[in-house]
């Protein structure tokens, strides 16, 4: 409910508050009501003794209750439609689509080009253009998880063999915290990511870069990568080609490792090579056994995929 | 006849205690009481403790083992509230954390909150419709029994690191075998078909005794509103209970036995298993409400001394939340993208639910208002009822905004209001009802000074672990989470929720504590310790184990207020009428009007329902752990069971036809 980065978050900013506001007063009207009841009744009781007796007149209560209750409920529900719809559905035919398929527990992103040559996949970090809208294909690889960026929009579902569309526009350029909102197992709680919007010219340098394969390198780290890593990861251009985990072609522009656990900084990626099942216990990832040296040149070299 | 003396008003308007003793209204004559004892009473012993179909032991046992449950799955949740109360904590692993929470909603919600409306339900419909016993007392103990086996099935569990870790809710495919290997799943799969079946004897119990075992006189239009609720709840529980037995046995077979319904990959649909959940789940919370709404009804009105406001609209109320409540279920699926257009209809039904609330919230605040308000304990705890549910029926309303529920839904604010909801209407209402109706059960008055301070730490410590849930759940923090980042601005607020947690723990601990000192030592409690005007308050506290020597004859909807009523010429008559004591038998009347039908010949103590339950236990843990052997074993023995049960009786000799009134 605070400090919203899209009109479509703005809106139902608006309706929550408003909501909200209803709630307070009801409960607020309803605690007072029930105040003067009881402070009437006990009034009553000391000067008419607690004898049984017939009263009228109680019926009208229902009757003004009811009566009031039913146009502000029909006038909630109106708002409800009219904001529904605005949510619902984009107010600009949206340019670009990126397909988001959850695994148990982390994010797969991969933004459509025109040619197969212009796709880009990354983990955990959607990178948005300000101001236009994007179109979301999500699914999900295992169970059912739910996207959901708390300030630019609503929640939707990712279900398993069912592709949920939705969109999202970021008006403010900004870092908005992602989560998964649907219980999804053990690590349900740390399944975050990052969504960065910057400027259109931003965006599309963002893009460009992340278009381009690595050069494949020499050295320590990229040796023990190749060996240990790359059954699972794919850094393009090179030789790691895995599919099980994520892509990590440009894993250092990434501002996360492992779904928000930890920051991306040297310290970050040597305990997670160092503790990944202790780090975050379930995931996918097994420890890997390296040497301290190793671990060391990984990091490196995993820092360096710019 | 009924003469209620008005009791003198203590100092400020406060109840000072119990009127003096007077003799019950429904006289039970020595000569007359002695034969009938002999006759209801259970065998001595062993065989009678497991073979009773008392409905008034069946029904402590019901709330004795649901209270059990309910302190199970409070200390599960205060585990959970040291864990949340800081950021980053490890008291718990992800596992742990999963297990207790998944264990507390199946303890809360099929364990504590429908178990114990059936125990009260069952303790006092016969006294309040003025009747010898339920419908079918053997199958009214199968009922019991099957639920506390289904109990112990589904904590067996849990010493064994294999509680259910899937959530109440155990969405599949989280829960398929591919992603949840362990037994866990299927101790919830079949734990839930096991307990299905004790709830649907049940609800076909209660069913047929509202139809067939009433006081002459007790027609439809005069039954207490307790009757009306359990009465929706058990229908709704007849439609409700189907779909969620299905929906396991489908996910057990599917984990068990290769079958595909919710599998992709061979053509099934995960979300079949969120319809048939929600199908069932929904009207279960309405199930779990509308009983305890109907104690408020009917017990508030004693405190507030004069008939509850709106009867029939607030039965009718009850009912038609019932009915709407089978057409809200998608609220609970409106993230999974299904078409909007669909979605809007269930977002406008679940506003327009809030129109029956509405009704019994004004309808009590009246009743308050144009009353003489005794400040008792119950009154207390009825009146916080009516606050807390309109709490949780405001953000109920905000939850039914389609929009607006793509934020709240999964997160804390769902949690703060299905707690006010559960909480607010079942518990606070179940809490005021013991006191209201515990002198009752033990003859016993349970005592107000310490009641005050019960009420106090419940209600401070609930609205202070709860109302901040709402904020959290605003500002973006998700359910079933077992940490979250210091740096999320959750920490202050989660860890006052932790402390409203234990607070109110320590009311549900007094509260034990007042129940203790009241059944040893607390004052006597007379037949009428409150002036009360249904017929359960005619005879001695506690109840002789035939309920009411003699049969009453109903005349209004207050039989024990009508002298002071004074709303026409008729009568009840309670101490002259039916005496049948010729055998174990009680009066069966025409289903509308309650005019005397029948005499019926009732069944005496019986181990089958606890044979046939054991068999039931025998088999569902052979299913469980795989075993052929044992599931056919018991299997058999359950079947042996029912043969015995149905075998055919010899005539029986006295089924004679009354008619009174022709």
């Amino acid at each position: 409910m605070t400090g919203t980065g899209g009109h479509a978050a703005d809106r139902l900013r608006e309706i929550g508050w408003g909501l909200s506001a209803v709630s307070v007063i009801v409960v607020v009207l309803i605690a007072g009501l029930i105040g003067l009841a009881i402070a009437r009744g006990r009034r009553r009781l000391a000067a008419e003794g607690d004898g049984v007796g017939r009263d009228f007149g109680g019926l009208s209560w229902i009757y003004w209750g009811v009566g009031l209750s039913f146009p502000v409920l029909i006038a909630l529900a109106v708002w409800t439609f009219i904001v529904t719809r605005a949510v619902a559905n984009p107010p600009s035919p949206t340019a670009l689509t990126v397909e988001i398929t959850a695994h148990r527990w982390w994010w797969e992103i991969r933004y459509r080009g025109e040619r197969a040559a212009d796709e880009i996949v990354t983990a955990n970090h959607l990178v948005l253009p300000v101001g236009i809208p994007v179109r979301l294909l999500l699914t999900s690889d295992d169970v059912i998880h739910d996207f959901w960026v708390p300030k630019l929009g609503p929640k939707m579902d990712m279900i398993p063999g069912k592709s949920n569309a939705t969109w999202l526009e970021a008006d403010r350029p900004g870092l908005y915290r992602g989560q998964c909102a649907e219980y999804c197992g053990l690590e349900h709680a740390r399944m975050a990511f990052t969504v960065t919007a910057v400027p259109v010219n931003d965006f599309r340098r963002w893009r460009r870069e992340q278009l381009q394969p690595q050069v494949p390198r020499v050295g320590r780290g990229a040796a023990v990568f190749t060996s240990a890593c790359s059954a699972c990861h794919t850094v393009r251009g090179t030789g790691a080609a895995g599919i099980l985990g994520p892509d990590l072609t440009h894993f250092a522009s990434r501002p996360t490792i492992a779904a928000g656990v930890l920051p991306n900084t040297v310290s970050g990626r040597l305990e997670w090579l160092g503790d990944t099942q202790g780090v975050k216990p379930g995931a996918a990832m097994p420890q890997v056994p390296l040497d301290e040296a190793d671990r060391g040149a990984v990091a490196q070299y995993i820092g360096s995929l710019r | 006849m009924s003469a209620i003396a008005d009791a003198a008003p203590g100092q400020g308007g406060r109840w000072t205690g119990p009127l003096d003793p007077k003799p019950p209204a429904s006289p039970n004559p020595a000569e007359v009481a002695e034969r009938l004892e002999n006759i209801w009473g259970d065998a001595p012993g062993l065989r009678g403790w497991f073979g009773t179909v008392d409905h008034k032991t069946i029904g402590v046992r019901y709330m004795i083992t649901s209270f059990v449950f309910l302190i199970l799955g409070g200390l599960e949740a205060l585990v959970m509230r040291i864990q949340l109360a800081q950021p980053n904590a490890t008291t718990l692993s992800p596992e742990q954390y999963n297990q207790l929470f998944s264990l507390h909603g199946v303890t809360m919600i099929f364990l504590y909150a429908m178990p114990v409306l059936s125990g009260f339900s069952n303790y006092l419909w016969p006294l309040m419709l003025g009747s010898r016993d339920m419908a079918f007392p053997r199958l009214n103990a199968l009922s019991y029994w099957l639920f506390l086996a289904a109990g112990i099935f589904l904590y067996a569990s849990f010493p064994l690191g294999a509680a259910p870790d899937g959530g109440w809710f155990g969405y599949v495919p989280n829960t398929a075998r591919e992603y949840s290997p362990g037994p866990n799943i299927d101790v919830y799969c079949l734990g839930l078909i096991f307990l299905g079946i004790s709830t649907t004897v049940g609800a076909a119990n209660f069913v047929v005794t509202l139809l067939r075992m009433r006081a002459p006189g007790m027609s439809v239009n005069r039954l207490p509103i307790i009757i009306w609720g359990t009465l929706t709840a058990s229908v709704a529980n007849l439609f409700a209970v189907p779909a969620v037995s299905l929906a396991c046995l489908m996910l057990w077979l599917d984990r068990n036995h290769g079958t595909h319904f919710y599998d992709i990959a061979g053509g099934g649909q995960p979300l079949l298993w969120q319809h048939l959940f929600w199908l069932f789940g929904h009207p279960w919370v309405y199930a779990i409400v509308l009983p305890a709404m109907g104690m408020v009804s009917d017990a508030l009105p004693v405190h507030c001394r004069r008939p509850l406001v709106g009867y029939t609209l607030v039965a009718t109320a009850t009912v038609a939340t019932m009915v709407v409540g089978f057409g809200v279920w998608l609220h609970h699926m409106f993230a999974t993208g299904l078409p909007v257009l669909a979605l809007s209809f269930f977002s406008a039904a679940s506003f327009v639910i809030a129109i029956p609330s509405a009704v019994s919230v004004f309808s009590w605040i009246a009743t308050i208002y144009t009353g003489r308000v005794r400040l008792t304990v119950p009154f207390l705890f009825f009146t916080s009822v009516i606050l807390l549910f309109v709490i949780g029926g405001v953000s109920g309303v905000m939850t039914a905004s389609l929009a607006f529920d793509w934020q709240l839904t999964d997160t804390y604010f769902i949690v703060a209001h299905l707690h006010y909801v559960l909480i607010g209407i079942n518990l606070f209402a179940v809490v005021g009802a013991i006191y209201h109706w515990l002198p009752k059960m033990s003859g016993r008055m349970m005592d107000e000074r310490l009641g005050r301070w019960v009420f106090g730490f419940m209600f401070i410590g609930f609205n202070l672990a709860f109302l901040p849930m709402h904020w959290l759940g605003l500002i973006g923090m998700p359910r079933r989470v077992w940490t979250y980042g210091a740096d999320m601005g959750f920490s202050a607020t989660n860890l006052v929720v932790s402390i409203g947690a234990f607070v109110f723990a320590t009311g549900i601990l007094l509260f034990l504590v007042n129940i203790a000192t009241a059944l040893r030592s607390g004052r006597p409690a007379g037949p009428d310790p409150w002036g009360g005007p249904t017929l359960e308050w005619a005879i001695p506290s506690p109840p002789p184990v035939y309920n009411f020597a003699i049969i009453p004859l109903v005349a209004t909807r207050h039989p024990l207020w009508e002298d002071q009523l004074d709303e026409g010429s008729e009568r009840s008559q309670l101490a002259s009428g039916f005496l049948l004591d010729n055998g174990k038998e009680t009066l069966g009347v025409t289903p509308l009007d309650g005019e005397p039908d029948v005499i019926l010949k009732m069944p005496g103590d019986s181990l089958l329902p606890f044979a046939f339950s054991v068999a039931a236990l025998v088999l569902f843990g052979g299913l469980l752990v795989g075993s052929a052997w044992i599931a056919v074993i018991g299997g058999a023995a359950a079947i042996i069971a029912l043969v015995v049960w149905f075998r055919p009786h010899p005539t029986p000799e006295a089924c004679e036809k009354v008619r009174i009134y022709d």
